[in-house]
């Protein structure tokens, strides 16, 4: 097999594991052909997180974290040991963020200033390639403290949340308004054709419904950064900050496959150093960086002279003119150590800010069958899978509701959509258990097991209407879903403007029975801020934030 | 400089702000809020009253389309309803995610059945919607409707934004909605309510059920439900009702949730006049007509009437 054909191998490579990775998060949503095979748990068809299983950054980090891998995260395995033989191959064969980041730095770049000496300069090795090692170190420093960090810029994860909750909402926006603009112009043809087009991307890449998403645009705009970088300096984001190709860069230390360079042959025509994507000095002279190097085989393809070979057991031999290759990490252990402890004294930091639980947002309400929080943080790897497969478009990302620690892990903003009470997608595919997995009687409870609880209602007594406004309204208590519903009625006669008796039923909250699902607040008509509304108070997974001195009354 | 020159420069900068002032005089004041294309309803979706035939029906059975079957024939059969060439749109109750035995939801098998009788009769399409409350892909899933329906040879339509049109429908309360196009779009509509208890109008059967056809915020309509249900009941005015019956929810209406709420009662009614089926109807949840103030509303506005059995009422049991 000649070098271009395993080339040609790497490419498709490439497009098939982003086709599958991009399919994978576009099938992490309710389907309305859904077929009912068990209508009493709705299950979705295919381990949509299994992408995100296969991350070793996400296993190591949430096992430093929570001391254990949770299941399908063995899979990380399968990229993690092929690693220790064969060096990052990941980076550049299977990574969907790579790949993207690839196909950008290429991109008409012959067409572009970046080319011929400029572009061999910003190809050699650099001391900025260390950073991602600090990243890495620093994470694993706040991991080890419990609190997984990993997931702000771990490119599985980072991929899946950017797609999830910021691209494909603004594609499904961006056709909605194609579509209205086509109908208003009152132009026949062109409506039709809009309209043909909205059906084509409807069937393919659009939910059910589109969704919205608090605060995505710093996801938005850190995920075009790092596209944008691209054209400065080929994958930038994988050869300077990725922490996941950091670590597989250190699991590479072993390697017994290579790069090996023939001195004697080499013109020194430096095309090797033209096409390098990870800039680990394939040409003469400098010293190859096994750390550093994706295996996309762009250097041995380009060399005319065939002076560069992969293989196994590469020569160590050096000469004068051509030192041997290094599979050592270029940081020292002082930089190591300084960027670990930096990692653990963050996360003392960050907890220090407020009493950790006593003075957080009452709003940061977790999706149902999440842990406790400080047990949460050391899992969720910020993927928005949760978000993305939610029917009621319920989950969104937080910004600093959950702290700056808990920056795009998921809360429930009932205003926007509710719990629904039989729904157990989003702890089916959290892929590291920060959401665990609800069977539909520990979701909504029966006589032996109480309810998984989220929240607690209250009623806002001078916004509701039969409260305030001596007007009927009941819609909160229509909508409570318990049985019996925890929102109760008591009938009143109350005097309105003129004085005169009108019968209202005023809603009250039995704590007892509330799960706090938000169907109340999101139900209440009173639209900009609800005169019924959830607070995280109540909470299954909490011992403290609790109102009742009897809990879990079955 | 020469004059020709003068002009040959001046001239694109004097052209640019000609264009820019033009522009700005073009758009000034001007109104810019998005049409709203307001549709009147043109079809009637009723059938000419026979007064040989009852406007009630009701028969008990412990299967549900035998049931029905009876209570069809006892008013007519499905040919008085339906003729071929006619689209017809079925709306039953599938508001909230539920499974049948619940109660919350109407019969998946009735459903079925009428799609069934639908087009043998000749309807060439049958269309099943509702504007349910809950996530519409799971309530239509577990209530068990759009398996049974679409199985039956029924299109099952779950709504999105894109469905809605504003329709005016000329009532005290309720004078512009935004309504689901089946439910106007069509040439025969057959309400297929179920009987629940309802803590604000104290029951939801017929009228009440056309709620479901509403898209907007028509939680506001709780303000003053017994005309919002009268006023949407005057608009529809649908060709046939047929009131799922078997089970009935007592209390936690309208979405329920326990077994322990559920009646079981194996009925189903039929009606032409939908204000006869209310007040039969509410009979199950132990109430009278007169206490229920939709009903005695829709009975003064000439909507029907609540005393069904001096207008025409059979019983087959």
């Amino acid at each position: 097999m000649t070098v271009t054909t395993v080339r040609n191998l790497r490419r498709v490579s490439q497009v098939v594991f982003f086709l599958i990775f991009v399919w994978l998060v576009l099938k992490t949503t309710f389907e309305v052909d859904f077929s009912p095979a068990d209508v009493s748990e709705i299950a979705l068809p295919y381990p949509v997180s299994i992408a995100l299983q296969f991350d070793p950054l996400a296993a190591l980090m949430t096992l430093l974290a929570s001391g254990t891998l949770y299941k399908g995260l063995l899979w990380s395995l399968v990229i993690l040991i092929p690693t220790i033989f064969l060096g990052r191959f990941f980076c550049g064969w299977i990574c969907p963020l790579g790949s993207l980041n690839h196909w950008m730095s290429e991109f008409r770049s012959e067409r572009s200033a970046r080319r011929g000496k400029k572009k061999m300069d910003t190809n050699r090795y650099r001391p900025y390639q260390r950073i991602k090692y600090y990243v890495l170190f620093f994470c694993a420093g706040a991991a080890v403290m419990g609190s997984l960090q990993a997931g702000l810029l771990d490119p599985l994860p980072l991929l899946a949340r950017s797609i999830g909750t910021a691209v494909l909402p603004a594609v499904h926006a961006l056709s909605l308004s194609a579509v209205t603009a086509a109908n208003d112009t009152g132009i026949g043809p062109l409506a039709w054709v809009a309209a043909a087009f909205y059906d084509v991307l409807n069937a393919t890449l659009l939910s059910y419904r589109p969704a919205n998403f608090h605060a995505i645009v710093g996801i938005a705009i850190v995920f075009v950064l790092i596209l944008l970088l691209n054209r400065f300096i080929t994958r930038f984001w994988c050869r300077a900050l990725c922490p996941l190709g950091a670590l597989l860069g250190v699991f590479s230390r072993f390697a017994i496959f290579g790069l090996q360079k023939d001195e004697v042959c080499c013109t020194e025509c430096n095309r090797c150093l033209l096409a390098c994507q990870g800039a680990d000095n394939p040409d003469l002279g400098r010293r190859w960086r096994q750390s550093e190097c994706h295996l996309c085989l762009n250097c041995q393809a380009a060399c005319p002279e065939g002076s560069i070979r992969f293989r196994f057991f590469p020569s160590r031999e050096e000469t004068q003119t051509n030192p041997a290759g290094t599979p050592k990490v270029d940081v020292t252990r002082r930089k190591v150590v300084g960027s670990l402890l930096g990692g653990v004294a963050v996360v003392p930091l960050f907890r220090a800010g407020d009493a950790f639980e006593a003075n957080r947002s009452a709003f940061l309400i977790r999706p149902p069958g999440s842990i406790p929080e400080e047990d949460f943080l050391g899992r969720c790897i910020r993927c928005g899978q949760c978000m993305r497969v939610c029917p009621n478009n319920a989950l969104h990302p937080t910004l600093f509701e959950g702290g700056l620690e808990g920056l795009w892990t998921p809360m429930l903003i009932a205003r926007i959509g509710y719990c629904e009470p039989t729904c157990t997608l989003c702890g089916q595919v959290c892929p590291t258990g920060a959401i665990s997995e609800l069977t539909l009687t520990r979701k909504v409870g029966d006589d032996d097991t109480p309810p998984n609880r989220i929240a607690t209602a209250f009623v806002d007594r001078s916004r509701c209407l039969p409260w305030a406004m001596a007007m009927p309204c009941i819609v909160c208590e229509e909508w409570c879903p318990t049985s019996p519903k925890a929102i109760y009625l008591k009938e009143e006669i109350v005097f309105d403007r003129e004085g005169n008796e009108v019968e209202v039923q005023r809603p009250h909250v039995d704590p007892a029975l509330c799960t706090g699902c938000g169907a109340c607040e999101y139900a209440c008509p009173v639209h900009d801020r609800k005169a019924v509304y959830i607070t995280s108070v109540g909470e299954s997974r909490s011992e403290t934030n609790q109102i009742l001195l009897e809990r879990d009354r079955v | 400089m020469e004059r020709r020159e003068f002009l040959r420069r001046t001239g694109p900068a004097v052209a640019v702000a000609a264009a820019t002032g033009a522009t700005g005089l073009l758009f000034h004041n001007r109104q810019t809020a998005r049409r709203r294309t307001v549709i009147s309803k043109i079809t009637s979706f009723e059938i000419p009253v026979d007064p040989t035939l009852p406007g009630l029906s009701l028969a008990r059975n412990p299967d549900p389309v035998r049931a029905l079957n009876t209570a069809l024939d006892a008013i007519g059969g499905i040919t008085r309803f339906v003729h071929a060439g006619e689209r017809v749109t079925l709306k039953p109750n599938v508001g909230w995610d539920r499974t049948p035995a619940q109660g919350a939801n109407t019969h998946p098998a009735l459903v079925a059945e009428m799609t069934r009788l639908c087009l043998d009769a000749g309807a060439i399409e049958v269309t099943v919607t509702d504007v349910s409350c809950n996530d519409p892909r799971r309530s239509f899933l577990r209530s068990g409707v759009r398996e049974a329906a679409e199985r039956a040879g029924a299109r099952v339509i779950l709504p999105v934004d894109s469905d809605y049109v504003d329709v005016r429908l000329g009532g005290a309360l309720l004078t512009t909605w935004p309504v689901l196009k089946h439910f106007v779009e069509t040439d025969r509509l057959i309400n297929m309510p179920i009987v629940k208890q309802h803590s604000l109008s104290r029951c939801t059967i017929a009228m009440k059920n056309f709620f479901g056809i509403l898209g907007g915020r028509r939680n506001q309509l709780h303000q003053d439900i017994d005309q919002s249900i009268v006023d949407l009941a005057a608009f529809v005015r649908p060709t046939l009702t047929v009131v799922d019956a078997t089970r009935v929810l007592l209390r936690g209406g309208p979405q329920g949730g326990s077994l322990d709420d559920v009646s079981i009662e194996d009925t189903v009614m039929c009606a032409t006049d939908q204000v006869a089926a209310d007040a039969r109807g509410a009979e199950f949840l132990g109430l009278q007509a007169r206490q229920v103030g939709h009903i005695v509303l829709a009975d003064r506005s000439g909507l029907g009437t609540m005393h069904y059995r001096a207008a025409g009422y059979s019983e087959t049991t």
